[in-house]
Order: C-alpha cells, then sequence, then structure tokens
C-alpha cells in the first residue's frame, strides 16, 4: 500500500461526529424559540398553569376538590372529540364532521337499543362501528378520491347530522329509561370519588386516551408516519411510507374515537340527545389550536390539545365563578385561539 | 283551564266550518326556527292537518338552526312571490325580521306570529302563542306553595335560554319569578333582580347538555340550591344529572315549561316537580283556519281579552296539586303533550 492510497490517514484529522443541526444562536429569545420546536406542548401547559393561578386567586371556589373536578367533567367530550380532530390536523387536514359523527353514533347506539330491541352491547357497537364507517368515507374521499380535506368534512358534516335529524326524528331518549333498560349506555358517566374529588369513567377514558395517543405517536411507526404524511406528503410517499393507508387509518381512528366520544356524551348527559353537540367541531378545533398543534401538519403534540382543551374549561368555569358576563369568555378565547397561531408562526421561523 | 282549552277547541271548529267554505285555492306558509324541534315538527303536523281538512295548500320553511335569519327572510320572499294569502311565522329574530313581514303584509299577506311574539308585537297583523308570563307564574307560584316557610330562604338556580335574552326566555323567567314572589326590576330584562335567594343565571341553549352545564356552574358558585327554574324540559332533564352526580336529585325541586310526552314523563317520575304545557298543534291549526278565514272575508283575528296577543292555552301539570294554583295530572298531561 503506498502513501498516495492512504485515504484514511488522509481524514484522520476530519471531524469525525454525525452530521448535526448545531444550535450556534444563544440569545435568550432563541433558546426559548427552540425549547418550543422542541416541546410544542409547552406554552399551553404555561398558559394553563398561569390561568389556574389567576382564577385560583381572583375567583371564589375556584381552589375547591368540587370545582377542579368539575373542570375535567366539562371537558372531557371536547377533550375526546379533539384527540380525534388531533390528529386529522397533524396530517394537514381538518375534520368539521366530528361532532355529527359524535352525536349520531350516540343516537345508533341509543335507538338500537330502544327501536330494534338489541342487547345494549351489540348496539354499542354498532355505534361505533357507525363512528369509524363515517371516518372511512372521511379517509377515502380525501385519500383516494383526493379531494381537499375541509370540503370532505364540509359535506359530511351536514350529510351526517341530517341523517342523525332524519333517523332519530329528534326524538330524546329519557335518561331513565337508559338507567331502568340499558346501563351500559352511562358506562362512561359511571363516578367514584378519591379525597373529595369527584371523578367519572369518561375523565378517566379521555386521560387514557390521550396518553395511548401520546405513545402511539411517538413511538410506533405509525405515528412517525402520520408526522410525515402532514409534513409533505411526497416526500413521506418517497421515503416508503403508504400515505393513502396512512391517511385512511387516521380518518376511521378519528371516526371511531368520535363515536367513543358519542357514547360519553351519552354518560355525561344521562339521554341519548340528537340536538346535543352542535358546536363540537368548532369547540374541538379551538382546544387543538390553543394546544398548539400546527393547522399546516406535521407539528404539535397531543398533550398539547389535552392542555388546550383545559384552557377553555378553566376559562368558562373561572370567569362563571367571577360572576363575568359568559361573552367574556368567548372573546378571551378568540384573543387566545389568535396567540396561539401568531406563537406557531415564530417557532415555525426556527427552522427558516 | 280545562274550560279555555274546551273553549278553544269550540271556536277552531266554528271557524273551521265557517272557513271550510271557500278554502280551495288558497296558499300558506309555516316558516318555523327548525324541523328538528319536536315542537315545531308538532306545529307543522297540526298546520298540514289542518290545511288539508280546509283544502288550502301549505307550504313549509325552516331555518336550519334556531338563530338562522336568513333562511326564514327567503322563505318570506318565496311566499310573497308565490302569492300566498297568509304566512305563520315563528321568528328566531323577533326584531330584524320585521322589514321582511313588513313588506309581506304591504303585499296584502296576513302575518301571524306562532309562538313567539314578533318585537314589537303588532309587526305582526296577529300573534297566537302560549302565555309565557303565565306559564312561568303558574310554576312560580307551584314552587312557592310546594316549598311553604322554606320558600323564604330558597336557594334559586336560574337556568335561561340565552344570552342574547329572547321575548320567550325572559317572560318564562320573569313570570317564574313574579309567581314565586321575588321583585322583578325591569321586567324586559333577566338578570336584573336583587333578591339574595337567586344564586344565579345561566344559559342552557335549551338542551340536555347545556342544563347538566349550567347547573354546575351554578353549583359551584352554591352547592345549597334548591329550586331550580329551567327554560324547558330538556334544560330540566340535563339540571338533574347534574344534581344526581352529587346526590342531591331528591332534595331539590325543579320546575319547567313545555309539555313535550318525554317532559311529562319526567314529572310523573319525579324528575321535574312540574311543568307548564303548551299547545303547539292547537296554535298551528288556529292559524291555518285565522288565514282561511281572511282569506274568505278579510277578517284579520282579534287578540284575547286583556292580552295583546291570541292566547292558545297553558296548563300545569303536576301529580302534587297546591292549593290556589289550578293544575291537570299527568294523566291528562299525557294525553294532550307532544313530541
Amino acid at each position: 500500500m503506498n502513501a498516495q492510497d492512504d485515504y484514511e490517514s488522509a481524514a484522520k484529522d476530519a471531524a469525525t461526529n454525525v452530521a448535526e443541526f448545531a444550535d450556534t444562536r444563544k440569545s435568550p429569545i432563541h433558546r426559548i424559540q427552540h425549547a418550543l420546536h422542541v416541546t410544542p406542548s409547552l406554552v399551553p401547559l404555561v398558559v394553563l398553569i398561569a390561568s389556574l393561578v389567576m382564577f385560583g386567586i381572583f375567583a371564589n371556589n375556584f381552589f375547591t376538590p368540587f370545582a377542579l373536578t368539575l373542570i375535567l367533567q366539562q371537558v372531557q367530550i371536547v377533550g375526546i372529540v379533539a384527540a380525534a380532530q388531533t390528529l386529522v390536523i397533524l396530517t394537514a387536514g381538518i375534520d368539521l364532521s366530528v361532532g355529527a359523527i359524535m352525536v349520531l353514533s350516540s343516537v345508533v347506539m341509543g335507538q338500537f337499543t330502544f327501536r330494534y330491541g338489541l342487547p345494549p352491547e351489540v348496539a354499542v357497537a354498532c355505534g361505533l362501528m357507525c363512528g369509524a364507517l363515517c371516518g372511512f368515507i372521511n379517509g377515502f374521499l380525501v385519500a383516494v378520491m383526493k379531494l381537499p380535506p375541509f370540503i370532505v368534512t364540509l359535506g359530511m358534516w351536514q350529510i351526517v347530522l341530517a341523517t342523525n335529524f332524519l333517523y332519530s326524528k329528534n326524538e330524546t331518549i329519557r335518561s331513565q329509561d337508559i338507567e331502568a333498560n340499558a346501563p351500559i349506555l352511562q358506562f362512561f358517566g359511571t363516578r367514584f370519588e378519591i379525597g373529595g374529588a369527584v371523578f367519572t369513567y369518561g375523565v378517566v377514558f379521555l386521560v387514557i386516551l390521550v396518553m395511548v395517543l401520546a405513545y402511539a405517536l411517538r413511538h410506533t411507526a405509525w405515528g412517525r408516519h402520520v408526522y410525515a404524511v402532514g409534513d409533505d406528503p411526497e416526500a413521506a410517499e418517497l421515503s416508503g411510507v403508504n400515505v393513502r393507508k396512512t391517511l385512511i387509518s387516521v380518518y376511521m381512528l378519528s371516526g371511531l374515537i368520535c363515536a367513543f366520544a358519542g357514547w360519553a356524551l351519552i354518560g355525561r348527559i344521562g339521554s341519548v340527545s340528537p340536538t346535543s353537540g352542535q358546536f363540537a367541531n368548532i369547540e374541538s378545533i379551538t382546544a387543538v389550536v390553543i394546544g398548539g398543534i400546527s393547522l399546516f401538519g406535521g407539528r404539535g403534540s397531543i398533550l398539547g390539545t389535552f392542555f388546550g382543551a383545559l384552557i377553555v374549561g378553566v376559562f368558562t368555569l373561572g370567569l362563571r365563578l367571577m360572576g363575568a358576563d359568559a361573552q367574556w369568555t368567548y372573546l378571551l378565547i378568540g384573543v387566545l385561539i389568535i396567540t396561539a397561531v401568531a406563537v406557531d408562526q415564530w417557532i415555525r421561523k426556527v427552522s427558516a | 283551564m280545562k274550560k279555555l282549552l274546551a273553549g278553544t277547541a269550540l271556536a277552531l271548529m266554528a271557524s273551521g266550518g265557517a272557513a271550510m267554505a271557500d278554502g280551495h285555492g288558497v296558499t300558506a306558509c309555516l316558516i318555523t326556527k327548525t324541523d328538528t324541534n319536536p315542537f315545531f315538527v308538532k306545529m307543522r303536523e297540526g298546520a298540514m292537518a289542518a290545511a288539508e281538512e280546509l283544502g288550502i295548500t301549505l307550504n313549509a320553511y325552516a331555518g336550519q338552526v334556531d338563530g338562522d335569519h336568513e333562511t326564514q327572510v327567503a322563505a318570506i320572499e318565496t311566499c310573497i312571490a308565490d302569492g300566498a294569502s297568509g304566512i305563520l311565522l315563528t321568528a328566531s329574530d323577533t326584531s330584524a325580521i320585521t322589514t321582511a313581514v313588513q313588506q309581506a303584509r304591504d303585499a296584502g299577506i296576513l302575518v301571524i306570529a306562532l309562538d313567539t311574539p314578533l318585537d314589537p308585537i303588532d309587526a305582526a297583523d296577529a300573534t297566537f302563542a302560549t302565555d309565557n308570563f303565565e306559564a312561568g307564574r303558574l310554576i312560580g307560584a307551584w314552587a312557592a306553595a310546594s316549598m311553604g316557610d322554606a320558600a323564604a330562604d330558597a336557594r334559586i338556580a336560574m337556568l335561561d335560554l340565552a344570552v342574547s335574552q329572547p321575548t320567550v326566555g325572559v317572560l318564562r323567567d320573569q313570570g317564574f319569578l313574579e309567581g314565586f314572589g321575588i321583585d322583578l326590576g325591569d321586567p324586559n330584562r333577566w338578570g336584573d333582580e336583587e333578591d339574595p335567594r337567586i344564586v344565579g343565571n345561566a344559559v342552557t341553549a335549551g338542551n340536555e347538555e347545556g342544563g347538566r352545564t349550567a347547573m354546575e356552574e351554578l353549583l359551584a358558585i352554591d352547592p345549597m340550591i334548591n329550586v331550580v327554574y329551567t327554560i324547558n324540559e330538556p334544560a330540566a332533564a340535563g339540571a338533574y344529572e347534574a344534581l344526581r352526580s352529587i346526590g342531591r336529585e331528591n332534595d331539590v325541586l325543579i320546575v319547567s315549561v313545555d309539555g313535550g310526552c318525554p317532559g311529562v314523563q319526567n314529572v310523573a317520575d319525579g324528575v321535574i316537580g312540574a311543568t307548564s304545557q303548551q299547545y303547539p298543534l292547537l296554535m298551528a291549526s288556529l292559524g291555518v283556519q285565522a288565514i282561511a278565514q281572511f282569506a274568505a272575508d278579510g277578517t284579520v283575528p282579534q287578540p284575547s281579552e286583556g292580552l295583546d296577543f291570541f292566547n292558545t292555552g297553558v296548563a300545569l301539570v303536576t301529580d302534587t296539586p297546591v292549593d290556589g294554583v289550578d293544575s291537570v295530572s299527568v294523566a291528562e298531561g299525557t294525553d294532550l303533550c307532544w313530541g
């Protein structure tokens, strides 16, 4: 081996570490920007803690087990729906039909039990399948027909809601009838107490759902594919991700989660009411945006959504306990939404 | 009360017979807030049945959701273009709709407001409605009488309809307070009362979900609430769930307004103490007959004595009647319930 062929020795002084994104900007603002980029749920967590402290100081009866667990109970439905919404928004889509799917699923569970006399367990399974089917239709139209998600789910929102009213004839099934004949429909309303704080299975379900989804999104191939598809579908396709299958699975899962929300809704209001959940789509998008999920897809964490939903709940109850007009809640939530998106835009610049 | 109902039924038959003569070729419109609420579904059924009987063509229109003003305006314009003789209208936006209503009246159409009075009430030719103030007064008086001396220390939750304070919600709310013996302040607004017995007002959107959330908010302010006024029976069912979740469902008195079948059943089951029942079917069929009459000889319907609208009746439904407040039994209420 002559000296001319000794490439190794020629390279011996070269840098040996793997290619990396070194963060050379060290001003405090940049550090914050970087931290937020790495941990997107940090902003909503800070806002949540700040609002808890603020209302704890200014609102009467706020720091009581009753009021604090009440917030959890009041956000459980929106929280579950927002988890479904998060999945869709991570793929750079949007699902306007979530609330309608939720209500239709709950109506299917109720009517299958009381109109057709099916065993309630079967009716619940049918309701869950109904949600997954609606989600599949959304996913098929988005992934295979290549229609824009906004348009697809705008259409499905109307279709599902109209189906709900036509099918149910807008008849409510009373809480007392459900309790007597099909208590499993109210399963998620079951209460238990821990030291004066009242929890329901619905709240527990929400927390478990968020944990499971957080794990799946971060640590499974499917989860990474969801982010990849949202970030850049063409790049994802070229790297071997089955974009079509991933999108359909996301919309189906979203529909299924909405059906679970419908089941939890029966637990919460006791009865099966076709007029409930009219604003669940807007409320879920609000929670997602305040939770720091980017509407452009591919960035954000489901924990952020959970915090976002809690922030809305804290503001609603806190302002109520302070005796403020309900309109102030909407005004402040509007401010929060715009602030959250402004922060998102600012964080995006970290990569620029 | 029963007398009033029987009376209106008689009047109905009489005017029906008179109008029967030449109802043919007449078109009428029914415009409701939504076509999903059972109250309006029943109203449409009543109107359709009466129209068929009189040989009138009835076109039904409805907004998509409660508060959908534009669709209602478009419906009025369609009816004008269609050359209708009369319009039956339950307005979503009671003051904004008056311009469109005036156009219709200028075109020689009889406009009757059903259930919800316009603002001002004389913007329509006539109003056929439940006396909502009386409906509230009945449940207020019943609640006070049922509690006896304890009414002096009552802790009252007021579960209202919406922050925009539509007239129907204000009338029921203020009627309840008057019946209970509370000083009203401005009778055209709820929420300005000074009486310390009122824990607070919260809005429900008139459904179960809103009822539960509103009740929880007020319970967070004062967990010892023992009287709950609710705008309607779905809101009452939601409030009951909130009370049940803290184990207080048996020591709180819930009163409501509507008289829908699930609501009356809830009175039978003790969920709701008493409810004021209204009669949408009668309201609509009377309206159609008035239009037939108007088309035949130009008669404009007159308001009930002492009121600025035609009262289609209201009855208190309860199985625990009290002295001094007229009521009907749950069995009678079930016979007349709607939805």
